[in-house]
């Protein structure tokens, strides 16, 4: 067998483990080596990944499928990866000497979001899922000294397990009723018997718990809150994007969306605008940057999902390329948000007063992200809501895109809010805020792709088409 | 492709300029002004050399630029200008040079303020000179933006905090815009559907066979959305209270231009491409043009602050020109047109000189006022004008204006027509009494400290004012390109028998 097919993940896999050892066996000053390495390594695999784009494989019989639409997630996910390590560097030092297993463990949560996007069969996506949420655990609890980053390791941990229980569950109903734990193969003999809508319904249940869409988002604000921040930004970028991927595929492939007997997509459709919805009114309130961005990545999670709703060319093609913008515009957020939090210890809105004064950039930088998110042009939230919506409405949901258009629109307001405290507002502080290197990179390609992919959406757009026609 | 591409240096010229100032470092107050003023002037000259090479025999859309730039969604970087979009190009370009020197005495965060305000007479230029739906629409919302930080940095809280009228600016305009992008994906989607392709070029769009019951739909749709930009009653709340809030600049480029953009787009967009839509929806958009006209004057006469009674008046004058739309026939779109253009200088004059006078005296309130013309008699030849405008003297372009707009509305709305004339005596009544309690009588010592226009703050007077009268005397030099630009487009839509008066 042809093990180059699965280089990426092979590497990214011994790349985890020889971060974790090295990061225990070397002295404290050599840490900053393992650091380094773990970029490298990243980088070296997105390059590989990137050249062996239009590789494409059916492995073990269908259980692990390489394809255009998994390379182009993976593709996606370690650029998350790695601007958020870049975009860590300064808050590392709250780490003390942990600072290598904080890489070791993103990689390894890397891994698992791999695996999912490429599964073809429930156990092996179940696997990656587990690798990314089990990573993702201890990352939430990472700042030991903080009873909030605790709490909110505790909750996930305990949230994320009963909803993994809950797709177990659904996905042992399937198994049960079908016979294979295949997609391709239930795709073929997709009946919609009662253990089989009630089994699907429960892995809409555990995914929906994953990309944080209501009414399964209670998690969401607590647990932003509580990580550090750079887990915060690989939780909302990587793991949503993640979810979505395996999501689209499962529904693509496996259940039968035109069903007669029971009408998925309006089910899926329903689930999106409640969460717009929520995600947004329950936003306006919010006066913790953290807090806010949970609730606009629940919202944002409600405008992905009307993509999956529609599941033609356009939305599909929506949801990928949202998904990838959506991480420039949160981490380029975040990446503004953790530099203020380590200038000034505090996440609430008030910290950012002034900031406009101190560092021009950065809060422009902040509003061109905002503002993205918000799905204002030339941002390239913009493009990708375009292509989100216009599915939506070929699918005949006009009242879908209405709902996200118009909350969308009502969203600029609490993004505003904060570019409001950055412009207008006054505090105390007045000194330049001061960025770490990794942190500036990090800064000027999110705030950079922000702008070319909104205003020429064109090449991203066609990658993305031709990332979905495996799908269609 | 081997022609100038004049319009792409005209939109860029001002994003040049913003990028240059951004550069520059913040102290250096001459050179962030020379700049701006530099590209505007620049632009303005451009589009001066548009109208003038303009072929007005061949007609049709000219200086046309296409690149492709997104495949699958049919979109072309498309530029081009006909009869409507020249007066329109020209507005923005002589609102947008006076707007820099009404703000040449900002002082604080100059940097930022000339960027921005660049930025905002790029997008709102980019909106008149494509010809494809998605990048309209793109610099449609470019705006909206700049428009808010400018409003909550440099503007002034008097009755509403500015915090509150740039919010509610913005969210007002962004609502709107959100039935306008729907109608737009719906259109879009719907095309596609017919025609297998994938297109976003307004002209190919027009010449789809759509139901009319979509036509309805989105028609109402786009409507809603380009009626809340052009304030339509009852959609117009953000207007009064945004222009109150706004430094002088931004609100001589909202109320002169950027509104416009609702009606352009209401002409342009929704009328050419859903004719039977808009045969549908029109007596309800004339309906709520008298709101517009009679209720707006009502209240204008009962305004204290300068900025509340042009604002308010601009909301009344909104529904000339939609009654002018709503009429469609050939003489009253082509009123709408110069309405347009006319209400635009004069409202950016008006703001102007209301801006200048505020930043002297530090308010507003007419009633603080009395015989400014003692002190500042050029002030006051600039308010004169402008009110003189508003009022629809003959001899201004706003007359020719709303001549045209009654002429060619009252054979379709007799009624709303001849109520809509009732207007015009009671913008008479608040403008001569407002202009009239501020400017003459007898001389107030308070004031003779108030230095007047000198300098670079005759500009905006200069420009506007000639563009007033030009427009005023020798109407045909707009007029003929703007009946050539609705010929063109109501033969399009074969809507000259259902107009009834060609």
């Amino acid at each position: 067998m042809d093990f180059s097919i699965l280089g990426a993940e092979i590497l990214i896999a011994l790349l985890g483990l020889a971060v974790l050892v090295l990061g225990l066996s070397l002295p404290g000053k050599a840490q900053k080596y393992v650091n380094g390495l773990a970029l490298t390594g990243l980088g070296l695999v997105l390059i590989y990944l990137i050249i062996s784009f239009s590789k494409g494989a059916n492995l073990f019989n269908g259980v692990y499928q390489i394809d255009l639409y998994g390379n182009y997630f993976k593709i996606l996910f370690l650029s998350a990866g790695i601007l958020v390590m870049l975009m860590a560097g300064t808050y590392i030092k709250r780490f003390e000497e942990k600072s290598s297993e904080f890489y070791g463990l993103m990689i390894l949560a890397t891994l698992g979001m791999m695996l999912m996007v490429s599964a073809g069969e429930f156990i092996t996506l179940y696997v990656g899922l587990e690798l990314m949420t089990i990573s993702f655990y201890i990352l939430t609890a990472y700042l030991k000294s903080d009873k909030l980053s605790g709490e909110a390791g505790l909750k996930y941990l305990i949230l994320g397990a009963v909803s993994s229980a809950i797709l177990l569950f659904g996905i042992s109903l399937v198994y049960a009723s079908l016979g294979t734990t295949n997609f391709i193969e239930i795709g073929a003999s997709f009946t919609s018997s009662s253990a089989v809508i009630a089994g699907v319904v429960m892995i809409i249940a555990g995914f929906a718990f994953k990309v944080s869409v209501v009414p399964f988002h209670m998690w969401t604000p607590d647990i932003y809150q509580g990580a550090p921040i750079p887990v915060t930004t690989y939780l909302s970028v990587g793991s949503k994007a993640a979810g979505f991927a395996a999501l689209v595929r499962v529904f693509m492939v496996a259940v039968d969306v035109s069903d007669p007997v029971f009408n998925w997509s309006l089910l899926l459709a329903v689930l999106a605008a409640v969460t717009i919805i929520i995600g947004n009114l329950i936003a306006l309130s919010q006066k913790d940057i953290k807090r806010l961005l949970a609730y606009s990545s629940i919202a944002q999670a409600g405008y992905i999902l009307v993509g999956v709703t529609a599941a033609n060319s356009f939305g599909l093609k929506g949801v990928l390329f949202y998904a990838l913008i959506y991480v420039f515009a949160n981490v380029g957020a975040f990446a503004v948000a953790t530099a203020v939090e380590v200038d000034t210890g505090r996440t609430d809105i008030e910290a950012f007063a002034g900031l406009s004064k101190r560092s021009p950039l950065l809060a422009a930088i902040m509003t061109i992200c905002m503002l993205s998110l918000a799905g204002i042009p030339p941002m390239a939230g913009f493009a990708g809501k375009f292509y989100l919506f216009a599915g939506a409405i070929q699918s005949g949901y006009l009242w879908l895109a209405l709902i996200g258009l118009i909350m969308s629109m009502v969203s600029v307001y609490y993004y505003l809010g904060v570019s409001k405290a950055m412009y207008i507002g006054e505090n105390s502080y007045e000194a330049p805020l001061s960025l770490g290197s990794g942190s500036t990179v990090a800064l000027w390609v999110c705030v950079l792709a922000t702008i070319l992919l909104g205003v020429y959406p064109g090449p991203l757009s066609e990658l993305a088409g031709a990332a979905i026609q495996i799908l269609l | 492709m081997n022609e100038i591409p004049v319009l792409t240096i005209a939109l860029l010229v001002p994003l040049l300029g913003a990028a240059i100032i951004m550069g520059l470092p913040a102290t250096q107050d001459k050179w962030i002004k020379g700049t701006a003023a530099t590209s505007t002037l620049v632009s303005l000259i451009l589009s001066i050399a548009v109208l003038l090479a303009y072929d007005r025999a061949a007609g049709g859309m000219q200086f046309v630029e296409t690149i492709p730039w997104i495949k699958d969604l049919g979109v072309n970087y498309a530029l081009g200008v006909d009869g409507i979009s020249i007066p329109m190009l020209l507005l923005t370009n002589l609102i947008g040079f006076s707007s820099i020197y009404a703000s040449w005495n900002i002082a604080d965060r100059v940097k930022e303020f000339f960027a921005l305000l660049l930025i905002l007479i790029a997008g709102v230029m980019g909106t008149f000179i494509t010809t494809d739906l998605f990048i309209f629409f793109l610099f449609y919302e470019v705006v909206v933006i700049p428009i808010y930080l400018l409003v909550i940095m440099f503007g002034s809280t008097k009755r509403v905090s500015k915090e509150y009228a740039g919010m509610k600016l913005t969210i007002y305009l962004l609502i709107g815009s959100a039935f306008l992008l729907a109608g737009l994906i719906a259109l879009f989607i719907q095309a596609q559907a017919i025609s297998g392709v994938p297109s976003m070029d307004m002209a190919f769009l027009a010449t789809l066979e759509y139901s009319t019951s979509f036509q309805i739909i989105v028609f109402a749709f786009m409507a809603f959305g380009f009626g809340t930009l052009l304030s339509m009653f009852p959609f117009h709340a953000w207007s009064p209270d945004g222009y109150a809030g706004a430094p002088t600049a931004v609100s001589m480029i909202h109320a002169g231009v950027l509104k416009k953009i609702g009606g352009y787009g209401l002409i342009r967009i929704a009328l050419t491409i859903l004719p039977a839509g808009a045969a549908v929806i029109a007596p309800i958009i004339a309906v709520l043009a008298l709101g517009n006209i009679v209720y707006a004057a009502y209240i204008c006469l009962s305004q204290k602050d300068l900025k509340y009674i042009v604002g308010y008046s601009s909301v009344s004058h909104m529904g000339y020109v939609l009654v002018g739309i709503a009429a469609l026939n050939l003489i009253s779109i082509n009123g709408a047109v110069i309405m347009m253009f006319a209400h635009g200088v004069m409202a950016a004059l008006f703001f102007a000189m209301i801006g200048n006078l505020y930043e002297k005296s530090h308010t507003r309130n007419i009633e603080d006022f009395g015989g400014l013309a003692h002190q500042m008699p050029k002030l006051t030849a600039g308010f004169m004008i402008a009110g003189l405008a508003s009022l629809g003297l003959p001899g201004m372009v706003n007359f020719i204006g709303e001549f045209t707009i009654f002429v060619g509305a009252f054979g379709t709305y007799r009624v709303i027509t001849i109520l809509a004339i009732s207007g015009i005596v009671f913008t008479a009544l608040y403008v001569l009494r407002a202009l009239g309690r501020m400017l003459f009588g007898p001389r107030n010592e308070k004031w003779d400290h108030l230095q007047d226009l000198k300098g670079v703050e005759m500009v905006p007077l200069v420009v506007l004012g000639l563009a007033i009268f030009m427009g005023g005397f020798l109407p045909f030099t707009l007029m003929d390109l703007i009946t050539n630009g609705v010929r063109d487009l109501i033969a399009q839509i074969g809507m000259l028998q259902i107009g009834g008066l060609l």
